[in-house]
């Protein structure tokens, strides 16, 4: 007998009203088999057409909808039946609530962080409009387009003149930068901005005192709420008088609201005006039309209907508009244009490649929201695969349940509200912990997050967080329970087949190949810190101090300064540079050496020292020699390079030859003899390569005063011996100092935030895993008690019962770590790549990490297998 | 007496139950109506109809025997009731009375 297509048969058979099924069906079939006899594939496709044209509303069975009369009723009966459950099984329970607050806890921790991230500088009204100039410049000799914030002084002006029509504000700022406030006789430090008066409107400050008009006279300053209190306590700060780094005299002009920390601007505590700063540097003076060197700060705003591109594209042309004609060779040359960099960009996108915003802290934004969303499915799937694993426990219920008349989605029902009723007292707990948790968040992050209590959005989002996170961890076990057979389960004869424990098993292997991963990438990252520490710097770090002579005081007592500290016992040299040991300040090009590429580039970076520098900071000397006083020519014909240098300019021998300036069109400025060749000195990134400097002798640019402290004194006892000295000599300038070695421990601090959270995550994950694995294990063991009776009785040992027990679970683990180890590998590198000076992904680094795995795995499953092995046959062979 | 509706398959069917009297079953009518009306029936239009004559009180049904052909399956034979007798009785009187009433012109369809 042909059969009619088993699908379609199969498709009708589902939706057809019961009561209808057996005679339609019999109908089909009946002209089926009749015209079967003539051609099978009419017959088939009659039967098709007949059973979808059958599909309609008068024979489709009807969708069970159910009287809403009782619906409280049996919500109410869930709950209690659901409470009960979890209270009757406190220890899984725990289990389960346990590890759905942890991985809610570091959800909810990684989500404030990100909503922290990504609202930087929301604060300012004008977002959608303001912009920081960038300059941007060909480089002839990468083919790549570089530039930098700092801008050529007639920028500003040139904006404004050249573009009247796209800018509502151009303002004109120094950088922020850290000063020293005095207020009668106290002196404080505070990090403030000079800029144009139109700054206040432009970033929308709040004032609480004073205007937007505040900064228009030339001595004035207005200060945050912050300041003010520290300065003035109750008083009120307006109209009294400050001076800045003591040479200027500002009256208060105005009060702001301190500006909130996730904003660029949120250390600034205090802004003064731009023609203020300009009339207190000397060395500014008539650099209004300087268009060689580049250093002041620009930001805009944009008219309401433009857009950055379109101002972008239009502004390209401002060099060739606005320099003088002895520059047009150079704009030839390197096509230098401004170019806006939007405040939306700012926090997150602050690298650059090719001229373009490219990344930044974007990157751990996305890290760390992945990882969040990955713990908390750890914690999700733990909660599945205990829901499911003991299902056989609720299968008579379901069966009795099935029986009396409930409905498949009644069952559905019931079980997705028991899950939501654990998410949300899981919720509930890890509410508690991350209040309690939050300061230590706040210090691991540097960050001030609270929760946002006092907004609506965001018990929306809790509502939504709870609904998703019960329906997704609550579906598949819910689904699950509700498809037992009534027949079969209340016979006892649920028997999981083999595919019942296969998606249990995978989701195990997730979980521990993505803890697996997690630790891989903690030791990796921790292993770089450790090997960019250990990066020889070239000079000694400890036991030297610096800090800024911005103060006139300083003013000619350098000399008296270096005889009184050297006098006082506790000091063993003394020396100023022009920049501090750990940053970079000054690059300059247009040099040219005896084998020089005419094409080719020739960027310094420039530090100004005095003869005794070298001894202070401990560099190493490796060809030719130090500055010395003996030899009294030096600050007029000799330099120092580094070995980069050395290397960059192509020279064997460096000692003895000359290195000479020129300037852009090639005209001779001065020329000097390198007599010395030092080591290399890390002052930037420690990631990096150094960057080819030279070091002038010259007294005059004297920056930062480096002291290093005598080492058979301790710090300690040195400290307010320098003290008393500087405030002998320098009376007017606070001693704000800094330990060189805390300064350049700094530059890690990006990275060892990065290991010490990754550190924290690797182990909440491997601890929820564990749970889960924990969870499993005893329910197993409970699973096979009978069979584990017997076995004893036969006479199995302890020894070989627990391999029986442990088997599997280890298996997995081992398969976990198999899928781990590439994909750690393949992630790390993509990491480890961003940094030219990079350890590497040695393999035991992975061995250590499974190694780990499977010991953890083995205690957590041990614990039950032995308690299970070590039973009494005689107890577990008595059940009912 | 609005309260026999019947529409136009409906009607056909019924009709078709009344002529196959005994033999009257989902196959069965099907063949009946097809070669009688030349008209194509799907088995959805058909089995509806049943449903709904069969909720309104028209007809009323009974299982038959099972046979090899029908896989097992039981034919369900169905009957007029008395209720579909006056549906069917209202709907000729009906129509017979608009035909009665048309002007002998209406049906010359001459051309003016």
């Amino acid at each position: 007998m042909k059969k009619p297509p088993r699908l379609f048969l199969r498709f009708f058979r589902w939706y057809c009203h019961p009561k209808l099924l057996g005679h339609i069906e019999g109908d089909l079939i009946e002209v089926y088999n009749e015209q079967v006899k003539v051609s099978k594939r009419r017959a088939d496709i009659n039967f098709i057409i007949d059973v979808v044209l059958l599909c309609r509303p008068g024979i489709i069975k009807p969708v069970e909808v159910h009287s809403n009369i009782n619906q409280r009723a049996m919500l109410k009966s869930y709950l209690k039946i659901g409470w009960r459950n979890l209270t009757g099984n406190m220890g899984y329970s725990l289990i389960n609530i346990g590890g759905l607050a942890i991985g809610m806890t570091v959800a909810i921790f990684i989500g404030l962080w990100v909503h922290d991230e990504t609202s930087f500088n929301k604060y300012h009204e004008n977002y959608d409009y303001i912009g920081q100039i960038r300059h941007n410049n060909y480089d002839p000799s990468t083919g790549l387009i570089e530039g930098g914030l700092a801008l050529e002084f007639p920028i500003g002006a040139a904006l404004k003149n050249t573009y009247p029509q796209y800018f509502k504000h151009v303002v004109m700022a120094w950088w922020p930068g850290d000063y020293s406030i005095s207020s009668g006789e106290e002196k404080f430090a505070r990090r403030g901005m000079f800029a144009e008066s139109t700054a206040l409107e432009m970033f929308s400050i709040k004032m609480k005192e004073g205007s937007y008009r505040s900064l228009d006279k030339q001595n004035s300053i207005v200060i945050s709420q912050a300041m003010a209190d520290a300065i003035f306590g109750k008083e009120d700060p307006m109209n009294k008088s400050l001076r800045i780094n003591n040479n200027m005299d500002v009256e208060v002009t105005g009060v702001f609201e301190t500006i909130p920390r996730n904003n660029q601007l949120g250390d600034v505590h205090f802004f003064a005006p731009w023609s203020l700063w300009i009339a207190s540097n000397a060395w500014l003076h008539g650099k209004e039309t300087d268009w060689d060197n580049r250093m002041t700060n620009t930001y805009v705003q944009l008219e309401p209907n433009t857009t950055v591109e379109e101002v972008n594209a239009a502004i390209k042309d401002l060099f060739p508009k606005n320099v003088p004609a002895d520059f047009y060779a150079t704009i030839a040359k390197y096509k230098p244009h401004p170019v806006i960099v939007p405040m939306n960009k700012w926090h997150l996108y602050s690298e650059f490649e090719n001229g373009e915003p490219a990344g930044g802290l974007i990157t751990f934004v996305w890290l760390f929201g992945i990882v969040g969303v990955f713990v908390l499915l750890l914690a999700c799937i733990n909660f599945i695969n205990l829901s499911t694993a003991r299902s056989e426990k609720r299968a008579r219920e379901v069966g009795v349940r099935k029986a009396i008349g409930s409905a498949r989605n009644q069952l559905v029902l019931q079980f997705l509200s028991e899950s939501l009723m654990v998410v949300t007292i899981a919720f509930a707990v890890s509410m508690l912990l991350v209040v309690s948790l939050q300061p230590l968040f706040n210090e691991l992050a540097d960050k001030e997050i609270s929760l946002p209590f006092a907004n609506v959005e965001f018990w929306g989002i809790v509502i939504a967080f709870i609904v998703l996170t019960g329906i997704m961890a609550g579906l598949y076990p819910a689904v699950y329970l509700s498809s037992f057979q009534p027949a079969r389960v209340l016979k006892g004869a649920l028997r999981l087949s083999r595919f019942g424990t296969l998606p249990r098993k995978v989701l195990v292997v997730v979980q521990f190949t993505v803890s697996v991963v997690l630790i891989i990438g903690t030791l990796i990252v921790y292993k770089q810190i450790g090997f960019a520490r250990d990066r020889p710097v070239g000079y000694n770090r400890s036991g030297l101090i610096s800090m800024g002579t911005a103060d006139p005081g300083f003013d000619g007592k350098m000399n008296v300064l270096r005889t009184e500290l050297l006098a006082s016992g506790v000091v063993s040299e003394v020396a100023t540079a022009s920049a501090p040991l750990t940053a970079l300040w000054n690059t300059t090009g247009g040099y040219d050496w005896p084998g020089k590429d005419p094409n080719a580039e020739s960027d310094f970076a420039n530090v100004n020292i005095t003869y005794e520098f070298g001894k202070t900071v401990g560099w190493e000397i490796v060809a030719g020699r130090d500055f010395s006083r003996e030899f009294g020519t030096d600050s007029a014909n000799a330099i120092i390079i580094n070995q980069a240098a050395a290397k960059y300019m192509g020279l064997e021998n460096p000692v003895g030859e000359r290195l000479t300036d020129v300037n852009e069109v090639g005209k001779f400025k001065w020329s000097k003899e390198i007599i010395g060749v030092v080591k290399d000195l890390v002052v930037s990134s420690p990631y990096e390569p150094v960057m080819q400097t030279i070091y002038y002798q010259n007294d005059q640019n004297d920056h930062i005063l480096h002291i290093r402290i005598d080492p058979s004194v301790s710090a300690a006892t040195a400290i307010p011996t320098i003290k008393e000295v500087l405030a002998k000599i320098v009376p007017t300038a606070p001693f704000d100092y800094d330990f060189v070695d805390d300064e350049f421990a700094a530059k890690f601090s990006q990275e060892q935030r990065v290991g010490k959270l990754s550190a924290i995550f690797s182990v909440l994950a491997i601890f929820i895993s564990c749970l889960g694995l924990f969870g499993l294990s005893s329910f197993v063991a409970e699973q096979r008690t009978k069979e584990i009776g017997i076995r004893k009785v036969m006479g199995a040992s302890i020894g070989s019962l627990w391999q029986m027990l442990s088997k599997d679970f280890v298996l997995l683990v081992i398969v976990a770590c198999f899928i781990a180890i590439p994909a750690g590998y393949f992630l790390m590198n993509l990491w480890l790549e961003k940094f030219e000076y990079r350890t590497e992904t040695s393999w035991w680094v992975f061995i250590l990490t499974c190694l780990a795995a499977v010991v953890i795995t083995l205690l957590t499953v041990s614990y039950q297998s032995i308690k299970a092995a070590m039973m009494n046959p005689v107890n577990s062979l008595r059940s009912e | 007496m609005k309260k026999f509706q019947l529409g136009e398959f409906e009607e056909i069917v019924i009709l078709t139950i009344a002529v196959l009297y005994k033999e009257a079953y989902g196959v069965g009518i099907r063949k009946e109506i097809e070669s009688r009306l030349v008209r194509k029936v799907s088995m959805g239009a058909l089995h509806t109809a049943l449903v709904r004559l069969e909720d309104k009180g028209y007809i009323k049904s009974h299982e038959g025997e099972a046979t090899e052909e029908r896989a097992g399956r039981p034919k369900k034979y169905f009957q007029i009731t008395a209720l579909g007798k006056k549906a069917m009785e209202y709907s000729k009187d009906t129509r017979n009375e608009l035909w009665r009433s048309i002007p002998k012109m209406a049906l010359e369809l001459k051309a003016v």
